[in-house]
């Protein structure tokens, strides 16, 4: 495929895609490693209705009020999890499962009964995102990339997960310690002096604006898969924290690629004419690499 | 018991709690409506080895959380040397029970040591060539040079104990808290544990521990709190380590041979 093709068809959905999973895989360690993996399952099922919301108080599909929405809507759900799980004696994993499909509902039902006809937003988008859509037509190929005018035209999505990402690098590596330590034995890390409320909010929230953006670009499909299945195989492949996240970067790039190549052109190379959604191959491919690594990766644990 | 306050109570009040290394005053945590800790005064010994002593559900470890903070107290003070405890953590080791973690987390022995010295090297402090040191003559003191690079998960449960042992020892402390040290560990292990514990009263430091085998107590320690969600007693183990205080604090649920073996005799 030349330059000219793939440039502006291909490449910044492929980027797009790389970013949101690294972005989702990176929180996503922690999450599992504090049983709280279905954390990332709820926030990208809550930003529905957040972003429905939104669109009815805007009137528009503004990039912005959707942010700001989804975001909303990722705190409500926290507390919701939070207060539903003190007030009503009930185990975490139940309380979160309680809110995220009831505000996920809530959002499907207030799609159908608000007037979205006239924009794209509906629940298949919601679900698979329209990573393929996000292309890049002021390129002509490789050299677009140096020219400042074409680059302007590059989706806003791009801009807003490189952003988030980057953010969550930054917090990371600030914070690797205090997250490590508050993660493996919190009371101690309590005595330490560490604000372990503090730092596991902070962990949630960064996870949900992961979540978010990535939502926006990408769909919960891939959200819900990045979170879990590249950390949870990278766990399978070594016995240090800080190897752990360096695989899940991997897995969830290799997963990114792959995923996106094979919606794109697996179909063609079997006989069949059409594409398949990236999204749905990109977490397919996630979960393959999960497969393969629970059946061969180096420190897969007996089940006891 | 209504106390009348006179200024000679008051002054050796304060004389008690600016020589205690770890006060407690009026401390009551309820988990829900029940009160697991009521209304408890403990005053521990300086260079002294303390037990915690009580049935299940006595509240010994919500005594210990609670007092260092990890959970919210109701009510109660709680003071190192007459200043609130949450000023002086840093002199402060605390030994969580082994199964409070999970031990499938992805660390080796080594990274586990170096927990104990985050305040050392704060948030973006690198360790020196010397703290690395350090933290393996902690892990030489439990005996588990050999372990510094196993993955956590492969010790067994009288290693685990031995290294979280390492790590509050990594913190250099004054006051050494630890819950429930002996529990489900082999007898070299326990061995290895007390000759450490026994090693840190020797250099001055004051040891508190949550224990569970009552016949061990007058063997392994010099000071005793029989706590059943009240205090029950406390004080030297020649006073305080009764058969009347035990039958007080286990009512029924201890046969008497056993308390009669485990009391010390007269």
């Amino acid at each position: 495929m030349s330059g000219a093709e793939f440039v502006p068809l291909s490449l910044s959905p492929l980027i797009i895609g790389c970013l949101a999973a690294v972005a989702c895989a990176l929180p996503g360690n922690f999450l599992i490693l504090r049983r709280q993996a279905l954390i990332g399952d709820a926030i990208s099922h809550v930003v529905l209705p957040g972003i429905v919301v939104a669109f009815l108080f805007a009137g528009t599909i503004s990039a912005t009020a959707m942010m700001l929405g989804a975001a909303a809507a990722a705190l409500l759900a926290v507390a919701m999890i939070e207060g539903i799980r003190r007030f009503g004696r009930i185990e975490p994993g139940a309380a979160m499962g309680v809110v995220f499909t009831t505000m996920f509902a809530g959002g499907v039902l207030l799609l159908e009964l608000s007037d979205t006809s006239g924009v794209h937003l509906d629940v298949e988008h919601a679900l698979y995102g329209n990573l393929e859509s996000l292309i890049w037509l002021d390129a002509t190929g490789w050299a677009s990339l140096f020219d400042p005018t074409a680059l302007a035209g590059l989706p806003p999505e791009l801009f807003r997960i490189a952003l988030v990402l980057g953010l969550i690098v930054i917090l990371l590596a600030l914070f690797w310690r205090p997250l490590a330590i508050s993660t493996f034995d919190e009371g101690f890390a309590a005595t330490l002096g560490l604000p372990v409320s503090t730092i596991s909010l902070g962990l949630v929230i960064i996870s949900a604006l992961a979540a978010v953006a990535a939502f926006d670009a990408v769909g919960s499909i891939i959200v819900i898969a990045m979170f879990i299945c590249p950390p949870a195989a990278a766990r399978l492949m070594t016995n240090r924290l800080g190897m752990q996240v360096a695989w899940s970067v991997l897995f969830a790039l290799a997963s990114a690629v792959a995923g996106f190549v094979l919606a794109g052109y697996g179909p063609l190379w079997i006989g069949g004419t059409n594409s398949v959604s990236a999204a749905g191959m990109i977490a397919t491919v996630s979960g393959v690499i999960l497969a393969v690594t629970a059946l061969a990766g180096p420190e897969r644990r007996r089940v006891t | 018991m209504l106390q009348i306050a006179n200024s000679e109570n008051v002054l050796a009040e304060a004389q008690n709690l600016r020589e205690s290394p770890f006060a407690i005053r009026g401390l009551t945590v309820s988990y829900d409506q029940k009160p697991a800790v009521f209304s408890v005064d403990v005053t521990i010994e300086a260079g002294k080895m303390t037990a915690i002593v009580g049935p299940n559900g006595a509240g010994k470890s919500t005594l210990l959380k609670a007092a260092l903070g990890i959970i919210k107290p109701l009510s109660g003070q709680v003071t190192l040397m007459g200043r609130p405890v949450a000023q002086e953590m840093h002199r402060i080791a605390y030994v969580p029970q082994r199964a409070s973690v999970d031990w499938d987390f992805p660390v080796r022995v080594i990274d586990v040591i170096e927990m104990g010295m985050f305040r050392k090297t704060g948030l973006l402090g690198r360790l020196s060539r010397a703290d690395r040191a350090h933290a393996m003559s902690c892990l030489g003191r439990v005996g588990m040079t050999d372990f510094a690079n196993r993955q956590i998960g492969q010790l067994s449960g009288g290693q685990q104990q031995r290294v979280f042992l390492a790590r509050a020892l990594a913190q250099n402390a004054d006051l050494y808290l630890l819950d429930e040290p002996f529990a489900g560990v082999d007898a070299a292990t326990e061995k290895a544990i007390i000759t450490v514990l026994k090693s840190l009263r020797a250099e001055g430091r004051t040891v508190v521990a949550v224990h569970h085998d009552l016949t061990t107590v007058p063997e392994y320690f010099d000071n005793v709190l029989l706590l059943n969600v009240r205090k029950i007693a406390e004080g030297p183990v020649a006073t305080a380590f009764t058969e009347e205080n035990l039958q007080a604090a286990y009512g029924g649920r201890l046969g008497t041979a056993r308390l009669n073996a485990a009391a010390v005799s007269g």
